[in-house]
Order: C-alpha cells, then structure tokens, then sequence
C-alpha cells in the first residue's frame, strides 16, 4: 500500500472533495491498485527524453514545413474581442444564486 | 420512408427532391425515438422546438427551388458534453444538471448552417470519463444490437443512436477511445479527427490536450461529409489548426492500390479476443487483396499507452473539473455555512464515483512530491508513444489494427473494477495521446452477432487517406 488513509484525506482537500468514510476506504484501494499499474512506467530509461505536455510541443509550429501545423495560444490581439461580452442578466442565468449584478455565496470572512 | 440505413445523402435528396419535407424527416425521427428510445436510452434532452424551427427553415428554402446547404434537413443527435445555447447540456453530470449554456459548441453551429436538424442531446458518461456509459448520472444506454450489453464509452449515446436510427448521424468526443470504442461496439463508423482539425470551442473539457470532437456516421462517406463541414480553423479555439480542409469525398474515392498499410503485433497479442483478432486478420487479408502493400510495423511502448493515458488524462481532469464550485453555473450544495464547506459538499454530492476517482487520483500526481515520478514521468512516456508514431509513418501510410480487444460486455460486467474497465481502450488511447487521427469501421460480427471494429490509424492531418482505406474496405462488403 503506498497510500495511506491520511494522504486520501490530505488528497481530498487539495481538490476540494470530503467523501464520505465508505467513498474514502473504496478511494484508498482504488488508487493504490491503479498506482500499482502505472508503476510499469518505471520500466522505461527517460533520463533523456522530452516532455510532451502539448501535441504542438513535439510537432512543427511552422506551416512551411511538412507534418503540419498545430497551433499555440498566441494571436494577434483583438481589442473589442473576438465576440461580445455576455449581457449581464445571461450571464447571471445559471448562477444557483445571484442578484442582479453579482454572485452571491456563503460568508467567506467570519467577524 | 426507411430509417434504416438512411445516409446523409439519401436524407439531402429526398428533402431537395421533395419526397418527404425536413419537417416530416425530423418528425419521423422523433416516432422512431419515442418507440426505441424507452428500451436503449440514448437520448437525455430533445431539442423538438429548435428541430421544428431549422426544420421548417429548410423546407421554406426548399419551396422556393433554392439550392440547399449539404446537410439540409439532415437529423442528428449531439453528444451531451457540447453546448447548445438554449439546450440543457449536461455532460452526462449532475453538477450541470439543469444547466442551460448561453452559446453555441462551434461543430454544432457549424452543421447546423449547413442545414443539420439537431434532434436533441446524446447521454455519455459522466464528463466523458468511462467505456461504457455506465458512469452516466442520468441512466445507462444499452447496446441495440444486444440490449443486455453496453454500447460503449464514452459516446454511447451518439453510438447507439446512429445503431438505433434515431439520427441518421451524431457527434461524440474521443479522449482515450470514446468514438471509436463505442462505434465498434454498436457496428456504426467512427472518426476522431486529428488533434487541432476540428474546433473544440464549446466543448466541456475533459482533458484539454487529448480531447476531440468527430463524427458517428452510417458509412465512411458520412463520415467524409461531416468531416468537410466541421473541420477547419476556428478563432474562438487556439488549439484549432490552420491548416487547409482538403475535398475529403473526393480523396476517399482514390484508388488504395499501392498504399502501405501497417500491421503492429502490439494490437494482436495476449487479451486479443481470437474472434476479433480473426475478423481483422481477414480485413487486413481484404486489404492486401486490394493491392495494398501490408508492412509490418513495431509500436514497442504500446504497454504503457494506458499507465501513461491515466495519469495525463486525469491530472488534466482534476485542472478542469476544478471550475465546478457551485458559484456561477450548476449544482450547489445548500447545507455548506461557509464558502469552502459549499465548495466541498457541492463536489462531493454533484460529481459520480468515477469522477471523483480520476480528480483524486489526478490531483495525487500532481501534487508535491509526485509530480516528477507520475505526471512528468508519463508526459516523457507520451513522447516515446509519439515516436514509436513517427518511426512507423516513415514506412507505412496508415497502420491497421482492432478497435477494441473484445465485443461488448455486459451491463455490469466491469463496473467495480476500475482497472479492467481502462484496459478496454488499450488499442484507442495511443492515437489520442500521439494527436493522430483513427476511424473504426465494422469488419464483421462475434458467433454471438456482436459487432466487432476495425480501426485505421493515419498521420496527422491525413483523416483523407485513413478514409480512402476504409471507403475501399466498406465497398468489399457490399
């Protein structure tokens, strides 16, 4: 077992998450069955490899070259935006609770 | 008129034509759901009002002898993860259980001015996390070829639907298989498209560097078809490519003759059903007869495609499920005092077990301490899957393999083991993490008459030769 009842515990609440005592045994054993398996990585020398967090990290930005082009995340900018704002009652429309300008939720400052 | 087998352009014609107007089309559609629907499960949301209305626009547009748009009047079904403005879209999730979004999913807008009648909404597995669309909040779907099985996952709904004719196509979304898996599991076509080709603007992400969205079609000609309305650079997604849409009908009916086809013994070894690894023996044995060059190929990281798809997909997925925290849109939790207890509850209550199992364990690989030995580990083990890509591409021109390693299984039969469950997109995951395109077409049936897939592997940005390929191996089965 490499995980332990408390790094559930300690897991949970980084990705805000409680689970209740029965979600967090079945977690407990979930994980460490799954972290067994992907422990065959280990197996793999990448002492030397490269990263590859994006498909545009590994294949050409360039058009002129073959094998394509993928695009990244900059652009010419756009000062009125490349479409309009929502209205504000739209936006607001899904909120589980909001008044006619804001958000609301739960006190976040206790006095 | 016939549901059964109606292509795109036998629903077009008959609309052009006026055998039956858009309006009775989208009509018959909705019958046919009401009827078989009830039993499979496909469907979460009708969108029968804006149906009626596009409806209605085309055949005013018909009426008056104008030339129609390529897919008028056409009926489709759209997975449950793309926003539909005014459609309750929920991504097969409680937390977005009564979510409405204000705008359009750019592949829907896209089909829908060029004439498609959206049907309504296609159930999935919770935010597109599963391989058999068990982990739906809202209900499971059943196979309509065996309604004891699954259709599989995570586009189960958009499978089935096309299986069940209740639209003559739809669109899914592929991470780790979630077209192609299930399209071999219901008979129908599946193509995941090259990672940039088409527009994921509207899209509820899953896993932003591996997440695609694509077509479930009757034939590989609708595929082609879709494929010519959807793909194509899209400002509002920065990951969409600017590279130009070739005439994909027009290449697909190119000869194969002399193409270079790989086989990797990687896809035919130990977990292989001896059924499927049979049947795809066969279409490769078809393929050859065709004048294809059959070249064997090696894949050699293929074993670690699903060790390495897990950590990346879900430290992905606990990055982008973080935005469910019951402020601005979705499910909240009414017994949280303060703001991080409603945060908390709002998760804990809104999202399903295996969701909270992928945020969980992708929030562990990511953490202090384990990002080095799991996410960057599995990042440099994705470079070595993308390599193995890149060494076979320079001998061969597409790469042929099974679809999944077994038929559908029964409603069940997985659900309490993870790790099993993962193992079923073991032949899918590699394209998705390499940013290759891959189609699955039906290369036969199981003694038990289940449909078994053959999947076609092809260079970025080349979905045309991997539709030329499977054009030419559908024609043999006429």
């Amino acid at each position: 077992m490499r995980i332990t009842d408390k790094d559930v515990a300690y897991v949970a609440e980084l990705a805000n998450l409680e689970l209740s005592e029965q979600e967090r045994t079945r977690m407990l054993q979930d994980l460490n069955s799954i972290l067994d398996y992907v422990d065959r990585l280990n197996e793999l020398d990448t002492s030397s490899v490269l990263p590859m967090a994006q498909v545009s990290d590994r294949y050409s930005l360039d058009p002129s070259e073959k094998g394509g082009r993928f695009a990244h995340a900059s652009r010419e900018d756009v000062v009125e935006g490349l479409r309009k704002s929502l209205p504000h009652t739209i936006a607001l429309q899904n909120a589980p609770d909001a008044d006619d300008k804001f958000f609301r939720v739960p006190k976040v400052i206790e006095r | 008129m016939e549901l059964a087998s109606l292509t795109i352009d036998a629903a077009r014609s008959a609309v052009e034509s006026g055998r039956i107007t858009a309006t009775a089309l989208a009509e018959r559609h909705f019958e046919k759901i009401a009827n078989a629907d009830p039993q499979i499960g496909a469907y979460l949301t009708l969108s029968k009002e804006r149906a009626l209305h596009k409806a209605a626009a085309i055949d005013a547009l018909a009426v008056k002898g104008e030339k129609l748009p390529p897919l008028a009047g056409v009926p489709i079904g759209i997975k449950d993860v793309m926003a539909t403005a005014g459609v309750r879209t929920t991504a097969g999730s409680k937390v977005l259980g009564d979510y409405v979004p204000p705008y359009d999913c750019t592949a829907v807008a896209r089909l829908e001015a060029a004439g498609a009648v959206v049907l309504g909404k296609l159930n999935c597995d919770e935010f597109a996390m599963g391989s058999s669309n068990e982990n739906s909040a809202w209900k499971p779907v059943r196979n309509p070829r065996d309604l004891s099985r699954v259709p599989g996952g995570s586009s189960g709904g958009s499978a089935a639907a096309v299986a069940a004719d209740m639209a003559v196509f739809t669109l899914g979304s592929d991470t780790g298989g979630s077209i192609r898996q299930p399209a071999a599991f219901c008979g129908v076509v599946g193509l995941m498209p090259t990672y940039g080709r088409v527009s994921r603007y509207g899209l509820i992400a899953f896993a932003s560097s591996l997440d695609r969205i694509g077509p479930l079609t009757k034939t590989v000609k609708d595929a082609a078809t879709v494929m010519q309305v959807i793909a194509g650079r899209d400002a509002m997604d920065s990951t969409s490519a600017e590279v130009p849409v070739p005439d994909y009908i027009a290449d697909m009916t190119k000869p194969v003759r002399g193409l270079r086809l790989g086989v990797a013994e990687e896809y035919f070894g130990e977990g292989l059903d001896a059924e499927i690894k049979q049947a795809v023996e066969a279409a490769v044995q078809k393929l050859a007869a065709l004048g294809c060059e059959i070249v064997p190929v090696s894949l050699p990281h293929t074993k670690y495609a699903i060790p390495t798809y897990y950590l990346i997909a879900t430290a992905e997925a606990s990055s982008n499920l973080a935005r469910y925290d019951g402020v601005r849109y979705g499910y909240r939790a009414r017994d949280g005092k303060t703001l991080s207890e409603m945060y908390r509850r709002t998760r804990d209550q809104g999202f399903g077990a295996e969701v909270k199992r992928r945020i969980m364990l992708g929030t562990y690989a990511l953490s202090a301490g384990y990002y080095d030995a799991y996410y960057l580990k599995a990042q440099k083990a994705r470079t070595l899957l993308a390599q193995d890509f890149e060494e076979a591409f320079k001998k061969v021109d597409a790469i042929v393999t099974p679809t999944s390693p077994t038929a559908a299984f029964k409603l069940g039969e997985k659900v309490d083991d993870p790790l099993a469950m993962y193992l079923a997109d073991i032949y899918t995951v590699t394209a998705d993490l390499a940013g290759i395109p891959g189609i699955s077409i039906p290369c036969g049936e199981t003694k038990e008459k289940l449909p078994i897939g053959l999947q076609i592997l092809g260079k970025h940005f080349d979905e045309a030769t991997i539709l030329r390929v499977a054009h030419a191996f559908e024609q043999t089965a006429h």
